[in-house]
């Protein structure tokens, strides 16, 4: 498989926080690869840096930033303004927040043929069109006379998605798609991506706080804790063998139906999610963790559990299984 | 299970009126319409449907922070509506989702929790200390927590510091709208174990609102499916889960994603057609989503049908 999107040892600092501490994300031509974390752990960061988006102010250092190959972590605001919209999207949690509410469906998207493409109106209006009706909505030319307060949450999260898609992007990052919706809608909104990224080759960057939602669309998934990637695998695998013991932690935390008995207190990671400082060393999780010890204050060493599965961590792969041996 | 129940809704029903615009006439929104339940002491009464389905409008009922348009609602086995503020706070008392806005943020935490009791106009300054240090270590706060304000706590703790303030007035009902939808999920965990072990250790009975299905079955033992302002099912927790009867349940239940790899994102069979509370269809109010509607089901409004297993409103059923 081609490396889509490639990231190496990302690292950004907004201000007094170190929000993103050596994160390496691969996304393959039509792989789903998702992010998964809680708040503040450089999950969204991550994504925003990729799409050069980030908060003024804010430091970014790469290795290496490749998409499709070429090198981007060099590029200035004119060139990303070229790539964003066109070969790369992105979608975000609260459509409403990145819609323009003074302007009318059809003339957001048509926006973004004309600029990056100079399509003609007419023919970016069909392309429009067009583009609802792939995502699943019914009366294509009454939405796009509408405004985006006229729609429905799950209606405007779709129309996000089309607007992303005006372009035939290669790479679409989205971010928390379907976090503000009901779960029936997230439900459709989710098939809709996985459906469109078959049929379009779309490689996917998903960033998401719901394991539930990891574990039926990614293909890939990396966890994130104070701006490292803890832990990354193929999605089975991550589910069958976590070995991080903050990924075995979170998945103690959801409750599963029919998993976790009733009236059973559920798996919890007690404390807070720390700030991480520049300068800071050793593992960013080691206050929570029941099995820290005293060489987790220094490096830790990146390790391969098995083909494609990474661990960031000083207990050695397999550790949770021989101790319950 | 003795006396009186410690919820009791009968026939509640509340309606807005909405403005379409500065000439058309308002609109008519029934946001809750004809519900009837009743929670017995010391349950949790799990409340799940879609947004706009009206359950906040109920909670806020049931807080008595709306009138009802017509019905009543009974705490403790006394009518609300008329009951005295400062009565009502001692027996219900409410937790909600964002800690974020639901406490003051110029305030200390130890004058956040101390605020109900405050209220109340009769109690000693000794006595208020000691019982909000009782509510504080009770929510797993320190003394030293006590005296911060809600900006230097995490969201966790800020939600522990509402659960402090709901239970200082030592209330036998609590009312819980989302508590743990703007939390993370290692935090939402230890949230949901402190309430369970507040409502063993103190006998408190749970009016639990969620749009989380997984969430309310842990939590939950008795479920209300609310769809365009009515229960159309409600069954004890582990029936529901295991065997639910109406379409509209078994949709919800299906969307629910669980952390299960390989199941892929199911189908859910509903269409793109989203309830909209403005325009309530005729027959049942979910017939135009329904995957399994018959002819009858546009005309005709079910009636609810109460069994041993519960109560479900629906033609099929």
């Amino acid at each position: 498989m081609t490396a889509l999107l490639e990231v190496r040892d990302l690292r950004v600092t907004i201000g007094s926080t170190a929000a993103v501490r050596g994160a390496s994300i691969t996304v393959n031509k039509g792989e789903t690869h998702c992010l998964v974390g809680e708040s503040g752990c450089g999950k969204s960061i991550s994504a925003l840096s990729v799409m050069g988006l980030l908060p003024r102010g804010s430091k970014r250092e790469t290795t290496a930033l490749r998409f499709a190959g070429e090198e981007i972590g060099t590029y200035g605001e004119k060139q990303m303004e070229r790539l964003r919209g066109d070969r790369m999207a992105m979608i975000f949690q609260e459509p409403m927040t990145s819609l323009n509410p003074a302007y009318t469906v059809g003339s957001q998207m048509t926006e973004v043929l004309r600029r990056h493409r100079g399509t003609p109106r007419a023919q970016a209006v069909d392309r429009a069109a067009e583009l609802l009706a792939l995502v699943g909505i019914t009366a294509p030319g009454l939405r796009l006379g509408q405004f985006p307060h006229q729609l429905s949450g799950g209606l405007r999260q779709r129309v996000m998605i089309a607007m992303a898609l005006m372009c035939d992007p290669e790479l679409l990052i989205a971010d928390e798609p379907t976090t503000a919706l009901d779960v029936t809608v997230q439900a459709q909104i989710l098939r809709l991506l996985a459906t469109l990224q078959k049929d379009l080759g779309l490689g996917i960057l998903l960033i998401t706080h719901d394991l539930g939602v990891v574990a039926r669309i990614a293909d890939r998934v990396s966890v994130m804790y104070a701006g490292e990637v803890v832990e990354s695998a193929p999605t089975a695998a991550l589910f069958a063998d976590p070995e991080h013991p903050y990924t075995r932690g979170l998945l103690t935390c959801v409750p599963v139906p029919g998993k976790v008995k009733r009236g059973e207190p559920l798996g919890s990671i007690p404390g807070v999610v720390p700030r991480v400082t520049p300068g800071f060393t050793g593992c960013g999780f080691r206050d929570r963790c029941s099995q820290a010890h005293a060489a987790c204050a220094g490096t830790i060493p990146r390790q391969a559990v098995a083909d494609g599965h990474e661990l960031l961590c000083t207990l050695s792969p397999g550790w949770g299984r021989q101790a319950a041996a | 299970m003795t006396g009186a129940p410690a919820i009791e809704v009968r026939g509640l029903r509340r309606e807005f009126r909405v403005r379409q615009g500065l000439f058309a006439p308002p609109k008519q929104v029934i946001a809750v319409d004809d519900v009837s339940f009743a929670v017995p002491a010391g349950s949790v009464l799990g409340v799940v449907g879609e947004s706009g389905c009206g359950k906040s409008t109920l909670a806020r009922l049931i807080l008595g922070l709306l009138e009802p348009t017509a019905g009543d609602v009974l705490v403790d086995g006394q009518r609300l509506s008329g009951m005295d503020r400062r009565a009502r706070a001692r027996l219900i008392q409410p937790v909600f989702q964002d800690p974020f806005a639901s406490l003051n943020p110029k305030r200390r935490v130890r004058d956040i929790v101390a605020m109900p009791l405050l209220a109340q106009g009769s109690i000693g300054r000794a006595e208020m200390d000691r019982r909000v240090d009782e509510a504080l270590d009770r929510v797993g706060l320190s003394i030293h927590q006590g005296t911060r304000v809600p900006a230097q706590l995490s969201g966790g703790q800020r939600q522990r510091v509402a659960i402090a303030r709901a239970l200082v007035l030592r209330p036998r009902i609590v009312v819980c709208d989302e508590p743990t939808s703007a939390l993370d999920v290692s935090v939402q965990a230890q949230i949901l174990n402190l309430l369970a072990e507040l409502r063993t250790d103190l006998g408190l009975t749970y009016l639990f609102i969620s749009h989380n299905l997984a969430v309310v079955e842990h939590i939950a033992s008795e479920v209300a499916v609310m769809y365009l302002g009515r229960i159309v099912e409600r069954t004890e927790s582990e029936s529901l889960f295991a065997a639910p009867r109406h379409p509209y349940t078994r949709a919800l239940l299906a969307s629910v994603l669980t952390p299960e790899p390989g199941l892929g994102v199911p189908d859910v069979g509903l269409g793109d057609i989203m309830p909209d509370p403005a325009n309530i269809p005729p027959g049942c109010r979910f017939h135009p989503r329904c995957p399994v509607a018959i002819g009858i089901c546009s005309t005709e409004a079910p009636k609810p049908a109460h069994g041993a297993a519960g109560l479900v409103e629906c033609h099929l059923a």
